[in-house]
């Protein structure tokens, strides 16, 4: 039972981070947008989300726990205006940094996400600084037990998977699809093609950060509880990286495999060095996961640059 | 307001250190370095290594001068230095290289910085923890001004030493064969082949000024405050800051953009809460994008 449970919890984050994936396949995978801030889309995504879906605290709650709006929204909103407030904050970023040279873009959106995250833990009116919110509802908890929940919600995040695969995939195939990746290919002929590149990689950026947006929502009410230490570079940021750069770039399957394999590499590593090492030694112990996950990106990198799968040749439909 | 303008010049005096070795590879090499702040905290703790085998010897226990640490912090930076010169210059064989026989792009040897930085994040942790380290105990000596200014005795080392090393590596850069050859291979690299110069031998140099300079900014930086294995990681976005801010491969604008962040960081708090800090870092390399994207003395128009 808790072997199972262990299996299905890892299950449900596996599907959001192929979900994360997807998202960056989307910027960098097709169109060569370096987003190095995925951390700061997942956190907007799940605290829009917390505040639409929660209630405003009453009573004696109200003394602890500070935020600047709840709606009480259902799940299925919450979600969506996650995506579309993600989709709004990369609008902006977009505006301001879609101008540089790609390597500037990287630095500069890792800095706004790692500023978003500080903002979060200071401004405690907003979303109650460095403690966070806990209690969101999670949907249809009340159709199992609660040992059972994480049933229900595997299904859930499945589904969303399924209809944001199959989204990008119609999008990719597409003749917009096309003109993105003659983007990434050479800038300046598409440009000479009369393709206005600006305005399509906006809009790759904002598709993007709409499935960052949604991914964070479904991480936040899968875990109930979200404050900004979550949101670090490390865990929201590089780890998607590797699991696309693994996976192969440029490839859709690949993305929810590289996600697949890298978060068994990250969850079950802890399990099975916690077993092998000594009890003195178990509180570093988990950080061996830091340099599993740093070869791994090496190695693809530099020996197998087109990760498991590679991009596929793609053919579009007219 | 004076107190903070002092800070400023210290924070900004390592920054500027830190920095000119992370624009020396993006001018030479055009690779951003995301592990260099990581390699900062093994320079770091490197010189620990030493200290701490220092004090369980107890030798080299005499108080420097006024300043608050020992000899063995100073006889510290020559193993810190040869350890970081040595995995500069064995991380760029083993990853960067590889990569630029392939002659991919500049962007995938980011990418792999990242995992470099991660793995040696990784190492610090496994070996030295979590928790804080200090390289030596006790209180830290302050001058006092009469107007109520006050700065530590440290830090005045901790200025000197920064620009100390900066000029030394500004005159080896100038006034050098060596020198000019690197600076001729960061204006054109093929230009630079074409003329004679050993281009992987001047990487080698390259990436050993980055180390000997990482190593010396980690070691004051840990004298400023301590060492942790984040430290690296959360030095390096002002680094990035203030490289941005100078220019693509410039020195001074390095040093330039440096001073101007650690000067910024500090005078915000004023009015910011002190966690903002890396905040405005950002908010000010991201102006400068804007306004001037090739940075206040960059060189290349492009």
């Amino acid at each position: 039972m808790g072997m199972l449970n262990f299996l299905i919890s890892f299950a449900v984050m596996a599907t959001i981070y192929s979900i994360f994936a997807i998202g960056l396949n989307v910027q960098w995978g097709y169109t060569g947008l370096l987003n190095f801030g995925i951390a700061g889309f997942f956190a907007i995504g799940a605290y829009t989300s917390a505040l639409f879906t929660l209630k405003m605290p009453t009573g004696a709650l109200a003394g602890y726990v500070k935020q600047a709006f709840g709606l009480n929204l259902p799940f299925l909103v919450g979600v969506l205006a996650a995506g579309a407030v993600s989709a709004i904050i990369g609008l902006l970023i977009g505006l301001l940094t879609l101008r540089l040279k790609e390597g500037y873009l990287a630095i500069s959106t890792l800095g706004i996400a790692e500023s978003i995250r500080i903002f979060f833990n200071n401004e405690s009116w907003l979303a109650n600084g460095p403690q966070g919110l806990v209690g969101l509802p999670q949907p249809l908890h009340n159709i199992v037990p609660p040992s059972y929940y994480n049933y229900i919600y595997l299904l859930i995040v499945a589904a969303f998977l399924i209809v944001i695969y199959i989204g990008v995939e119609r999008g990719i195939r597409s003749p917009w699809g096309r003109v993105l990746r003659a983007i990434r290919e050479d800038e300046i002929m598409a440009a000479a093609d009369g393709k206005n590149v600006v305005a399509f990689k906006m809009q790759s950026l904002v598709l993007g950060a709409f499935i960052m947006g949604m991914g964070g929502a479904l991480y936040a009410h899968f875990a109930a509880a979200i404050q900004p230490g979550v949101f670090e570079a490390l865990f929201g940021t590089f780890i998607i990286w590797t699991m696309l750069t693994l996976g192969g770039t440029g490839n859709n399957k690949g993305a929810i495999i590289g996600a697949w394999v890298v978060w068994a590499v990250w969850s079950w590593s802890t399990f099975i060095i916690m077993k092998v090492v000594p009890e003195s030694f178990s509180t570093r112990a988990p950080f061996i996961r830091y340099i599993l996950i740093g070869l791994l990106l090496v190695i693809i990198v530099v020996r197998y640059p087109r990760g498991i799968m590679g991009e596929e040749k793609q053919v579009s439909k007219f | 307001m004076l107190e903070l303008t002092i800070y400023g010049i210290v924070l900004g005096s390592i920054i500027a250190l830190g920095s000119v070795g992370l624009t020396l590879i993006w001018g030479i090499t055009d690779l951003f370095n995301c592990a260099h702040g990581d390699q900062i905290t093994v320079g770091a703790y490197s010189a620990f290594i030493f200290t701490s085998l220092f004090s369980k010897l107890n030798i080299l226990q005499g108080k420097v001068g006024p300043f608050s640490f020992n000899w063995g912090i100073v006889i510290a930076f020559i193993p810190a230095i040869i350890i970081s010169i040595a995995l500069a210059i064995l991380i760029d064989r083993w990853v960067y290289k590889p990569l630029r026989k392939a002659g991919v792009h500049s962007i995938t040897g980011f990418i792999a910085s990242i995992g470099v930085a991660w793995v040696l994040r990784g190492l610090i942790y496994i070996i030295w923890g979590a928790d804080f380290h200090f390289y030596t105990q006790g209180l830290r000596p302050t001058i006092v001004f009469s107007n109520g200014v006050k700065f530590r005795v440290d830090e005045i080392f901790i200025v000197i030493v920064s620009w100390l090393s900066v000029a030394l590596v500004y005159l080896f850069l100038n006034k050098t064969k060596k020198g000019k050859a690197l600076r001729a291979l960061a204006d054109n690299h093929n230009l630079a082949r074409i003329s004679g110069i050993n281009t992987e031998n001047m990487l080698i140099w390259a990436w050993g000024i980055a180390g000997l300079l990482i190593a010396i900014a980690g070691v004051l930086y840990g004298i400023e405050t301590q060492l942790r294995p984040e430290m690296g990681w959360i030095f390096l976005m002002p680094l990035f800051a203030a490289v941005i801010l100078g220019g693509q491969g410039s020195i001074t604008g390095a040093l330039v953009g440096g001073l101007i962040l650690g000067l910024a960081q500090q005078l915000s708090t004023a009015w910011l809460e002190p966690s903002y800090k890396p905040a405005v870092a950002f908010i000010i390399m991201i102006l400068v994008l804007i306004i001037r994207p090739r940075g206040i003395l960059g060189r290349r128009t492009t």
